[in-house]
């Protein structure tokens, strides 16, 4: 019978495919686990997040200097959030809109407040500045919104102001809204050589 | 407790009748049709190993007339359901007289609730607890603020579907006073189990004075505690997203929280509303309803209770 | 003709259609029952995958206010459940009984375009690993197996596990249709000659009827899946209603695809109970014409009530009562099959009551209380009451699994013994058999009483204070006994996989033209095909006469005609390639590169075009012997009584 001699063949060639199978698989899923994994974290609450520490969400701890603050351990996990992370920028796209960051700054081309997806930073460009801008305000009409905004909420702010001039992970950023559409596809747009800040003078634009 | 087959208003009444009738058709239609496969299996179990040609032929006649019997049985059967079903379809229909009209919003994770009026003064929004007159029709108007939810309370009405870009909108009415529960029906993401309502339906003169009463703007803090509550809701991030009417917080992105106090439950009827659990929501939400829209504000604990007794003063 | 040049003949065409050795060769396999096989095993582990997710959310639910999984898991895994169970289980693995038993049953030496058959495995199976990969990584679906807009729009549903789920779709999709078109050319043109069309067996034309089936449906949901996936990538507005799209037409889309989809996982299986029905009967089933009309109006009618699962999104009044019509009028040719069932049952000879017989009686008891609560969600006023609550969630799974799940496992113990030449365990089956059915009535029969009760689909947890939890708890227990019944199957399955192969060629005394041949059978199917005289016909001659004069050295396959199965022509048949898996490998990289770039349809066009050359390129050798041997079907139609001209 043809089926019973081409038993061993078969059991054969399984042996044979098992570990080749196996290791092409397990490539594949490190490869893809890199990538993939802090993309689609749904993170609900800031890190830590079953035992709330007072001291990291109080405002004092965020610096009132205007030097950048960019090597503290918040900041380093909020940059990370906010090149990789998809849930942080939607998020951010969400909270822009409800804490009418659009109010004066459209929707990242500026009006009363300066555009947002171009390659002027007169504050810097860095998460920590934009962090720190946030927080503290500016001269000339930015408020002031410490204690108003949770840190982790300013984190995915960060992150989608970022991700307008293009400076957050194509592959995490969302394509469009179900609204009216007012600024081309983020995606599509190229992304923006920051110009190294301007310092703070009383007439920017 | 709350069944679509304990209904409190005319209508829902109108549907589990029809229920019943479709639950009592279809139990004698399987009851007769399982009888007949039993009595067919036990025949055949008993029978020679193989009819003869003969004798199929004969039984076959048999069973053509049996099944097209059957067929047309099942025809008729279903033209009655069918005209049942239209009957009932067209009676639901009717525009009724005098509605009070409602609109309802979908939001993720909660239902905002507007009663309409001519005058702009008078209209009222709340959040997640449906109050009506007894006896009076009530129209919802339906629609979503970002995506498809479903406004389902078992015991009074079926289910219609809010649909953002477009309006849908149903009849409720109660006959009875009491409170009846119901969720959201469309799946709507990561808080879809906790977004629940309660509908509060009671006579016609109490729910006016409701009316009235939620009309009123929020009262002023009468505490030294709630005083200090009031201006921590002033200064945190409260102010960004809820509306408490005669203060400065106006925002409309989340439940309005003028008359809070007068709710009895928080987080979409997640929570029962007590200090304690008003305290640990406001503190953590993500830990009661991981993915809802509300962030947690890690007030210190002073601040926290402050704030508690002014929310807990808002009746 | 003498026994010994019979034999030489048996050798000849045995090694003519053999397959090649080596691990090469185990990728380049055109062979339909290797195929099949091959689906039969991936969808059983996709099946178990899903059945573990299942668990866990009876786990989940078995407590009010239960932590054990958040929302986050919860909706990937109820997410993964449905689309797993309905495209890469329920739709694919009554596929792989068609693509396993149609070739047999018509007589056929092979399925019509076996590379494409073995393309559409691979696809499906790099399209399921991906799934399960993405899911491993957190990527997997989390807006259900419906993917409703908005909330599997871009704003709504960041990252790209959408995009996975969408991608998906089209993978499945695209095997789903190659294996249509397959079967529909294997049964009307492969038939052995004498199986006119009233000879054809019921399940072929089950299988026929799901193939027109998936022509019309899937390509509702592939265009729906890339909408979405455009919405997402490049963001167009299909969906968008502030710029004039439209979160209804997600709906209308994905069930004109999604109820069609009902049947075609359920008709199928309604074609397995007319065959075990038939062989333990000993008869064929009452009322050969009835039966096949309502198979084709099944399939005709499926497309008139996608709307009925939109009866809550506010529709004008006429159309509600238009698709409640249509959906009640559905219920009539499912339920003259039913009564020609039993009407066998009444008029044939004695039941032997072996396992496959016993699921197809649990069919009977489970998919009728279905079929009769799908008359009442087919209700608009009733529906607006138990739509997307638990009472849905039970009639599904009465219809599904009662209907289709009941039918296959009496199925897979009744053609076990033609695909492995060895009998499943009779006392493991009748455990199964009970563990199965009071585990399935106790997991879902609960579920309808808590629908009514107010209990919503998709919800994580619920509150203490719902008293949903008594039910609930009956329900998840019933869950453990499914599993149980599951690991006696697999159980089973192992042990008569150790025993030596005695099962015969016939072990249940059967009629069709699959237990005409050996178990399994050789690599052609058949050494000559048969001729057929009757619908049944190993009762009429246990050894039907045979056609001759086949060339032996070529894969040579006789073709005939639609209608009579006159035959008509010779067709040579393609040798095993790897062309078709490196194609697979090409369009897969293709499907999951568009996840991320719109250019990877650009770019990965070009090696889906350059497998497809080398698929399709003709050597001098291939060209000469289709020359020589397939004769031109003639210009003009020959008179009826005289068949086309023959050099057999």
């Amino acid at each position: 019978m043809c089926s019973r001699s081409s038993e061993p063949r078969e059991r054969a060639t399984a042996a044979l495919l098992s570990p080749y199978r196996a290791g092409v698989a397990s490539v594949v899923v490190v490869m893809l686990l890199l990538c993939a994994c802090e993309r689609e974290e749904r993170q609900f609450s800031a890190q830590g997040g079953s035992s709330p520490s007072a001291a990291s969400m109080a405002p004092a701890s965020i610096t009132l200097s205007d030097l950048q603050p960019g090597v503290s351990t918040q900041a380093r996990r909020g940059e990370r959030e906010l090149e990789v992370n998809a849930f942080s920028i939607s998020e951010g796209q969400r909270l822009y809109e409800w804490f009418n960051c659009n109010g004066c700054h459209a929707n990242g081309g500026g009006a009363i407040g300066p555009a947002l997806m171009d390659d002027v930073w007169i504050y810097g460009s860095a998460p920590a500045n934009i962090y720190a801008t946030i927080v503290q305000g500016r001269p000339n009409g930015m408020p002031s919104f410490r204690g108003r905004i949770p840190e982790q909420q300013v984190w995915q702010i960060v992150a989608y102001v970022r991700s307008l001039s293009g400076q957050a992970r194509k592959d995490a950023m969302p394509s469009r809204t179900d609204s009216m559409q007012v600024k081309p596809r983020q995606v599509a747009l190229p992304r923006e050589e920051p110009k190294s800040s301007a310092p703070p003078s009383g007439n920017q634009p | 407790m709350h069944s679509a087959l304990q209904p409190v208003g005319p209508r829902a009444e109108l549907i589990a009748d029809l229920m019943l009738l479709f639950f009592a058709v279809s139990a004698v239609v399987y009851v007769i049709v399982i009888a007949f496969l039993v009595w067919a299996i036990m025949r055949a179990r008993e029978r020679a190993v193989q009819l003869g040609p003969a004798a199929t032929a004969q039984a076959d006649r048999k069973s053509k007339v049996a099944v097209g019997v059957g067929a047309a049985l099942t025809v008729l059967t279903l033209a009655g359901l069918a005209a049942s079903d239209f009957i009932v379809g067209a009676i639901l229909r009717q525009p009724p007289a005098d509605p009070l009209r409602v609109l309802v919003t979908g939001h993720q994770f909660w239902w905002e609730i507007e009663y309409d009026d001519p005058v702009p003064g008078n209209r009222l929004r709340t959040a997640n607890e449906l109050h009506i007159p007894v006896g009076r029709p009530v129209q919802l108007i339906f629609t979503s603020r970002d995506v498809i939810h479903s406004f389902w309370i078992p015991s009074a009405m079926g289910k219609m579907d809010l649909i953002p870009g477009r309006t849908t909108n149903e009849i409720i009415q109660v006959s009875q006073p009491g409170t009846f529960t119901g969720q959201c029906a469309e799946f709507c993401g990561f808080q879809h189990s906790k977004m629940r309502l309660t509908l509060h339906a009671r006579p016609a003169e109490e729910f006016d004075a409701w009316r009235q009463r939620q009309l009123a703007p929020a009262r002023e803090p009468q505490t030294q505690e709630a005083r200090r509550g009031q201006q921590v809701f002033m200064q945190s991030s409260c102010i960004l997203c809820h509306s408490v009417q005669g203060t400065a917080a106006a925002a409309t992105v989340a439940p309005d929280l003028t008359h809070i106090a007068s709710r009895r439950t928080i987080a979409a009827g997640s929570l029962p509303n007590t200090p304690s659990a008003l305290a640990s929501w406001v503190l953590d939400p993500q830990r009661i309803k991981p993915g809802s829209r509300m962030p947690a504000s890690r007030l210190p604990p002073d601040d926290l209770s402050a704030l508690v007794a002014y929310l807990t003063s808002l009746q | 003709m003498t026994s010994a040049e019979y034999e030489r003949e048996r050798a000849e065409v045995e090694k003519t259609w053999a397959e090649k050795p080596g691990w090469l060769g185990q990728l380049m396999v055109v062979n339909h029952r290797t195929v099949a096989l091959r689906y039969l095993v991936t969808t059983f582990v996709f099946f178990l995958l899903a059945g573990l997710m299942a668990a866990a959310m009876r786990l989940q639910l078995a407590r009010a206010d239960n932590d054990l999984i958040g929302p986050d898991l919860y909706n990937q895994l109820f997410s993964m459940h449905g689309s797993v169970m309905m495209f890469l289980f329920a739709v694919p693995v009554l596929e792989a009984m068609g693509i396993y038993l149609v070739p047999l049953m018509v007589g056929a030496r092979n399925i019509a375009f076996p590379r494409l058959n073995a393309f559409s495995y691979w696809v499906f199976l790099f399209g399921g690993l991906m799934i399960f990969i993405a899911f491993a990584l957190d990527i997997g679906p989390e807006a259900g197996w419906f993917s409703y807009v908005p909330l599997a729009g871009p704003e709504f549903s960041p990252g790209k596990r959408q995009d996975f789920w969408a991608q998906l779709i089209t993978f499945t999709e695209l095997s789903a249709l190659i294996v249509s078109v397959e079967i529909i050319v294997t049964a009307f043109k492969l038939r052995t000659p004498g199986m006119t069309l009233k000879r054809i067996p019921l399940f072929v034309w089950a299988q026929v009827a799901t193939a027109f089936m998936v022509l019309f449906a899937m390509p509702a949901v592939m265009l729906g899946s890339s909408f979405l996936i455009s919405d997402r990538l490049v963001g167009t507005h299909f969906f968008n209603p502030a710029e004039g799209g439209d979160a209804l037409l997600w709906q209308h889309l994905f069930w004109f695809f999604g109820h069609p989809e009902v049947y075609i996982i359920f008709v199928p299986a309604l074609g397995i109970v007319s065959e075990i029905v038939a062989a333990f009967t000993r008869r064929a089933v009452f009322g050969y014409l009835p039966v096949v009309l309502s198979l084709l109006a099944t399939a005709i009618l499926s497309f008139g009530l996608w709307v009925h699962h939109m009866f809550t999104t506010g529709l004008p009044p006429a159309g509600m009562s238009f698709f409640t019509a249509a959906s009640l009028l559905i219920a009539i040719p499912t339920g003259v099959q039913i009564f020609c069932w039993i009407a066998t049952f009444a008029t044939g000879g004695r039941l032997r009551f072996h396992t496959p017989l016993l699921f197809v009686v649990g069919f009977f008891f489970i998919f009728i209380i279905g079929g009769l609560t799908g008359v009442m969600v087919a209700s608009a006023t009733l529906d607006s009451q138990f739509h997307d609550s638990y009472f849905v969630v039970a009639h599904l799974h009465y219809v599904l699994i009662g209907g289709a799940l009941f039918p296959l496992v009496g199925g897979i113990y009744y053609w076990f013994p033609k695909m492995t030449g060895r009998m499943l365990s009779e006392r493991a089956g009748r455990w199964q058999f009970w563990l199965f059915f009071i585990g399935f009535n106790v997991t879902f029969f609960p579920m309808h009483i808590l629908g009514i009760e107010g209990m919503t689909r998709r919800i994580y947890t619920y509150s203490a204070s719902s008293g949903w939890e008594g039910l609930n708890q009956l329900a998840t227990g019933g869950a453990l006994m499914i599993a149980a019944s599951v690991v006696v199957l697999i159980a089973n399955i192992i042990s008569s996989l150790r025993k030596a192969r005695t099962a015969g060629d016939n072990p249940w005394d059967a009629p069709g033209l699959e237990w005409a041949t050996s178990s399994p059978p050789p690599p052609s199917n058949f050494v000559r095909p048969l001729v057929v005289t009757s619908r049944t016909p190993l009762w009429v001659t246990p050894h039907p006469e045979t056609v001759i004069g086949l060339p032996t050295g070529i894969r040579s396959v006789l073709v005939t005609r639609v209608h009579d199965a006159e035959p008509h022509h010779i067709s040579v048949f393609p040798t095993p390639s790897i062309w078709p898996f490196l194609s697979a490998i090409a369009v897969t990289i293709l499907f999951i590169g568009s996840i991320f770039t719109p250019w990877a349809l650009v770019w990965g066009a070009v090696p889906v075009a350059i497998g497809l050359i080398g698929w399709f390129w003709p050597t001098k050798e291939e060209t000469a012997t289709h020359c020589k041997y397939e004769v031109k079907p003639p210009r003009e139609a020959p008179p009826p009584s005289e068949p086309a001209e023959l050099r057999l």
